[in-house]
C-alpha cells in the first residue's frame, strides 16, 4: 500500500494540473464564442501564416 | 475596392447625416478610437465571419473587425468620428442587417465578470468531485480501517475549501433570503451543504463508515451547472436587449438669439425655439413657429400617411420630420411631454400586472420547507427508535437531506430554457425575459399591429407599369432631390429597374409639397395632389406632372417578410388572430382581408388598443401582442406576453418580453409551438426529479441509504433531466432562415 503515497499526490496534482488549464482558458476568453471559433478554423485565411 | 463609408447613396440625406454627427461628437469628443458594437442577427456561417470581417476591415477608418457568431455581434475598432450607424450601412450593402449596440460596455464587462466568476466556481467543483470520487470508489470498493479514514481526510481536505468557494453562491442568497425573512430554494441547499460537510468532517474524524464529501461536492456541481445556464440565458439576452441603442436622440438643436446650440432635451424649457432638420426626431412637443415640412407619426399613431405642418401647427414628441427644416416653439418638455404620458401609461399598465408565478417558483414554494421539515422529523423519530443513539439519528436526518436535495430539481427550468432559448437565438428571437416562455405557451390570442410590424413600415410604389418610360425617368430625376420617404421608395425600386434619370434642370424642392424641375423646357413637378394640379386618389400616392399631363403613383407598404406564414401557421395552432391598428379603415381591412385575419379595429389610439387587451384579458383569454410603435408601448406592457421587431422604437423594445432581430416575422409562431414544448419538458423534469425522491426518501428514511447511493441517485437524475430537455429540439418545427 505504500504507493498510495506516490499516487494520491500525483493524482491530486494532475487534477490541480486540469484546473489551472481550465482557469488559464477561462482568462483567454476561450468560451466567448464556442460556435464562431468552430467554424472559423474552416477559413483558409491563415493557413500559410497565423494572423499577426 | 473604392468602396467609402460615406458613399453617394440616395438614402442618406446630407442635412441630417451633418446635424446626427455634430450631435454625436459633442458627446464623446475626446475618444481617440472608438470601440463599436453591432449586433448582426443574420450571421450564421464560416462564411459570413469571412465576408463581414473582410468587408469590414477593407473599410478606410477600420482596424479591425472581430464577429462573434454565438451572440451574433460583430465589435469594430475604428479611428474616432466613424459611426456606428456608417458601420451599419456597410454591413447592409454587404447584405447583412445590423443595429447598433450601446457601446457604453460597462455593463458587458460585468455580466462577462460574474459569468467567469460562476464558470471559476464550476471548475473547481467539478474538479473536486472528480478527485474525491477517486478516493471514494476506493471507499466503496472496501477500503477499511486506516486506509478509509486517510481517504476520507483527503476528501475532507478538498471537499471543504472547494465548497467553500463553490457554493458561495447559494451561501449568499440564502443568507439574503432569511434575513428578509423568507425562505428560498437557497435555504435548504445551505443547509444541507453545511450540515453535511459538518457531519462527514464528523465521521472522517471519529473513523466512521461512512462520509459524503463526494455527495456534498456533487450538489454543488450539479446546482452551480443550472445556476450557470440560467444566468447566460439571462445575460445573454438582456445585454443585448438593453443595449440595442435608442433610436431616439436625446439631444436637441435650441436656437438662442439666431445661433444653434446642441442640449440634451431634459435642458429645454417650455417657450424655447428647437429647430428640428429633415430626418430628425421632434424631440418634444410644440407649436410649429417657422418652416414648412411634412411630418411622419407612424410611431405615434399607426398612420401611414405624413401630415403636412406649416406655421401653427402642433407637433408632438416622437414624429419624424421629412422634408424641411421646422422651426419648433416647445409647450411640453420632459415630464409633461406627450412622449413621457405614454411611458406613464406604460409604467401603470405594468404595476396592474401581477406578477407572475413561475413553475419553478411554484415547485420551490413547495419544496423549500418540505426538505429541513422532513430531515428533522427523520431525527426525531430516530431518537425515539433507536432510543437517543444521536450519532445515528443525525446520520440518517443528513442522508435525508442530501438525498431530498434538489439537484434535478435546480437543472430542471435553466436545462431547458437554455435548450429553448438558444433555438429561438438561431432562428432571430431574443428572450429578455426567462419566465416569458411559460407565459407564451398559455397564450390563445395574438394581437398585431399594422405598421411597421407586420408591414416593414415603408411604401412601395405599385403601378409603375402604368407609366411610360420617359415619365419614369422624370419621375426617378425629380425623386432624387427629395428625402421624402415615398421619394426614396421611389428612386430605390426606380434605380433598381435600371431606369436612367431624366436630365432635369432647376430642381427644387418645396418642402410640404414637393419637388420641382424643368425637362426640355417644360415644367415638371412631384409631389402632393393639389400642388401638381392633379385630382387626389383614394390611397397613398405621389403625383407628377409633365406640362398639363398629370400622373399618379401609388403605393403600398410592403408586407413584412413571413408576415403570411405567421397568421396562417397561429390559425392553424388554433389561436385567435387580432389586428390592431392606429391607421385608417381601408388600409386596415385591407391588411387583414390579405392575411385572412377575421378580427380589425381600426384608428385604435394608444389607450385603445391597451382598453382592447384588457377586455380580452377580462374574457379570460391570455395575450401575446407583436407591435412595434410608441402607440403600442402601452399594449406591449399590458400583454401577458410581447414581441417587437429590432426596428422599433427603445420604448417599446423595453416593454416587450422578445425582441425580433430578422426581418422575418414567422419566427413568432415557431417560438409559441416551441414554448409550449419547453413547458411540456419542464413539467416532464419536475416529476422526474419528483419520482427520483419518491422512491429513494424512503430508503434514507429507513436508514439504508449510503453515500453510494446519494452520489448514484444525484447523477442519475441530474443527466436525465438535462437529456430530457435536449430532447426539446426534436419535438419543434425547424426553420431555416435565408
Amino acid at each position: 500500500m505504500d504507493v498510495l503515497g506516490i499516487l494520491i499526490p500525483v493524482s491530486l496534482g494532475l487534477g490541480l494540473m486540469g484546473l489551472l488549464a481550465f482557469w488559464w482558458t477561462l482568462r483567454k476568453g476561450m468560451y466567448d464564442d464556442p460556435e464562431g471559433d468552430s467554424r472559423r478554423i474552416l477559413r483558409d485565411d491563415y493557413d500559410d501564416k497565423p494572423k499577426s | 475596392m473604392t468602396d467609402t463609408m460615406h458613399a453617394p447613396s440616395v438614402s442618406a440625406c446630407p442635412a441630417c447625416a451633418a446635424g446626427g454627427a455634430a450631435g454625436d461628437q459633442a458627446a464623446r469628443a475626446p475618444q481617440p478610437d472608438a470601440r463599436l458594437v453591432l449586433s448582426v442577427p443574420g450571421a450564421h456561417c464560416a462564411g459570413c465571419i469571412a465576408a463581414i470581417e473582410r468587408g469590414l476591415e477593407g473599410t478606410p477608418g477600420i482596424h479591425s473587425a472581430r464577429v462573434n457568431l454565438t451572440l451574433k455581434r460583430v465589435s469594430v475598432q475604428a479611428v474616432a468620428g466613424i459611426e456606428a450607424r456608417d458601420v451599419a450601412a456597410r454591413l447592409d450593402r454587404l447584405g447583412y442587417e445590423a443595429h447598433e449596440l450601446d457601446a457604453g460596455t460597462l455593463n458587458m464587462t460585468e455580466t462577462d465578470r460574474q459569468g467567469r466568476d460562476l464558470l471559476m466556481r464550476l471548475g473547481v467543483a467539478g474538479f473536486a468531485m472528480m478527485n474525491i470520487m477517486l478516493l471514494s470508489v476506493a471507499v466503496w470498493s472496501g477500503a477499511t480501517d486506516a486506509t478509509r479514514d486517510l481517504f476520507h481526510l483527503i476528501s475532507a481536505m478538498i471537499a471543504i475549501p472547494a465548497v467553500a468557494f463553490s457554493g458561495r453562491p447559494f451561501f449568499v442568497s440564502a443568507a439574503r433570503a432569511i434575513k428578509a425573512g423568507r425562505l428560498n430554494m437557497d435555504g435548504p441547499i445551505a443547509l444541507a451543504l453545511v450540515l453535511t460537510l459538518a457531519l462527514s468532517l464528523f465521521e472522517a474524524l471519529q473513523s466512521g463508515p461512512h462520509a459524503y464529501f463526494e455527495a456534498v461536492v456533487m450538489l454543488t456541481f450539479f446546482l452551480l451547472a443550472g445556476r450557470y445556464l440560467d444566468f447566460r440565458a439571462r445575460a445573454a439576452a438582456r445585454s443585448a436587449a438593453q443595449e440595442l441603442a435608442a433610436l431616439e436622440v436625446p439631444r436637441a438643436i435650441r436656437l438662442v438669439g439666431g445661433k444653434e446650440e446642441t442640449v440634451p432635451v431634459a435642458d429645454l424649457r417650455v417657450g424655447d425655439l428647437v429647430l428640428v432638420r429633415p430626418g430628425g426626431r421632434v424631440p418634444v412637443d410644440g407649436v410649429v413657429t417657422a418652416g414648412r415640412s411634412e411630418t411622419d407619426r407612424s410611431l405615434l399613431t399607426g398612420e401611414t400617411r405624413p401630415v403636412v405642418q406649416a406655421e401653427g401647427a402642433e407637433v408632438n414628441a416622437g414624429e419624424v420630420n421629412l422634408t424641411g427644416p421646422l422651426t419648433v416653439r416647445v409647450t411640453a418638455a420632459g415630464r409633461d411631454s406627450s412622449l413621457h404620458r405614454m411611458a406613464d401609461l406604460v409604467a401603470m399598465a405594468e404595476a396592474a400586472k401581477n406578477r407572475y408565478t413561475t413553475l419553478a417558483d411554484k415547485a420551490a414554494r413547495a419544496y423549500a420547507p418540505t426538505i429541513p421539515l422532513l430531515s428533522f422529523g427523520a431525527f426525531i423519530v430516530w431518537m425515539w427508535i433507536s432510543g437517543g443513539d444521536l450519532r445515528l439519528s443525525v446520520n440518517i436526518a443528513v442522508a435525508t437531506l442530501i438525498i431530498t436535495c434538489p439537484c434535478a430539481l435546480g437543472l430542471a427550468v435553466p436545462a431547458v430554457v437554455t435548450a429553448a432559448s438558444g433555438r429561438l437565438f438561431r432562428q432571430g428571437l431574443l428572450i429578455k425575459d426567462g419566465t416569458a416562455l411559460e407565459r407564451l405557451a398559455e397564450v390563445d390570442t395574438v394581437v398585431f399591429d399594422k405598421t411597421g410590424t407586420l408591414t416593414m413600415g415603408t411604401p412601395e410604389p405599385d403601378n409603375l407599369d402604368d407609366h411610360p418610360a420617359a415619365a419614369l425617368s422624370v419621375a426617378l430625376a425629380l425623386a432624387e432631390a427629395s428625402s421624402h420617404p415615398l421619394s426614396q421608395a421611389l428612386t430605390k425600386v426606380l434605380r433598381a429597374r435600371g431606369v436612367e434619370a431624366a436630365p432635369v434642370d432647376d430642381l427644387r424642392e418645396a418642402p410640404g409639397y414637393g419637388v420641382q424641375g424643368v425637362w426640355a423646357g417644360m415644367p415638371v413637378k412631384l409631389g402632393r395632389a393639389g400642388w401638381v394640379g392633379a385630382t387626389h386618389a383614394a390611397t397613398t400616392g405621389a403625383y407628377l406632372s409633365l406640362g398639363d399631363e398629370t400622373r399618379s403613383f401609388t403605393f403600398t407598404d410592403a408586407l413584412r417578410p413571413g408576415a403570411e406564414a405567421v397568421v396562417a401557421a397561429l390559425r392553424a395552432q388554433g389561436k385567435t388572430v387580432w389586428l390592431l391598428s392606429g391607421d385608417v379603415g381601408p388600409a386596415v381591412e385591407a391588411m387583414a382581408r390579405r392575411l385572412g385575419i377575421a378580427h380589425w379595429q381600426a384608428g385604435a389610439l394608444p389607450a385603445d388598443k391597451a382598453a382592447k387587451i384588457a377586455a380580452l384579458q377580462a374574457a379570460g383569454h391570455r395575450v401575446l401582442m407583436v407591435g412595434d410603435g410608441l402607440n403600442d408601448t402601452v399594449a406591449l406592457a399590458a400583454a401577458d406576453v410581447s414581441v417587437s421587431p429590432a426596428t422599433a422604437l427603445d420604448a417599446a423594445r423595453a416593454a416587450s418580453d422578445i425582441v425580433l432581430l430578422g426581418r422575418d416575422i414567422a419566427p413568432v409562431a415557431d417560438a409559441v409551438a416551441m414554448s409550449r414544448v419547453a413547458v411540456r419538458r419542464i413539467r416532464e423534469n419536475f416529476w422526474q426529479s419528483g419520482l427520483y425522491n419518491l422512491v429513494f426518501v424512503p430508503v434514507a428514511l429507513f436508514g439504508y441509504a449510503t453515500p453510494l447511493w446519494a452520489a448514484l441517485i444525484m447523477s442519475i437524475s441530474s443527466i436525465s433531466v438535462s437529456l430530457n430537455a435536449l430532447r426539446l429540439g426534436k419535438g419543434a418545427p425547424h426553420r431555416t432562415r435565408a
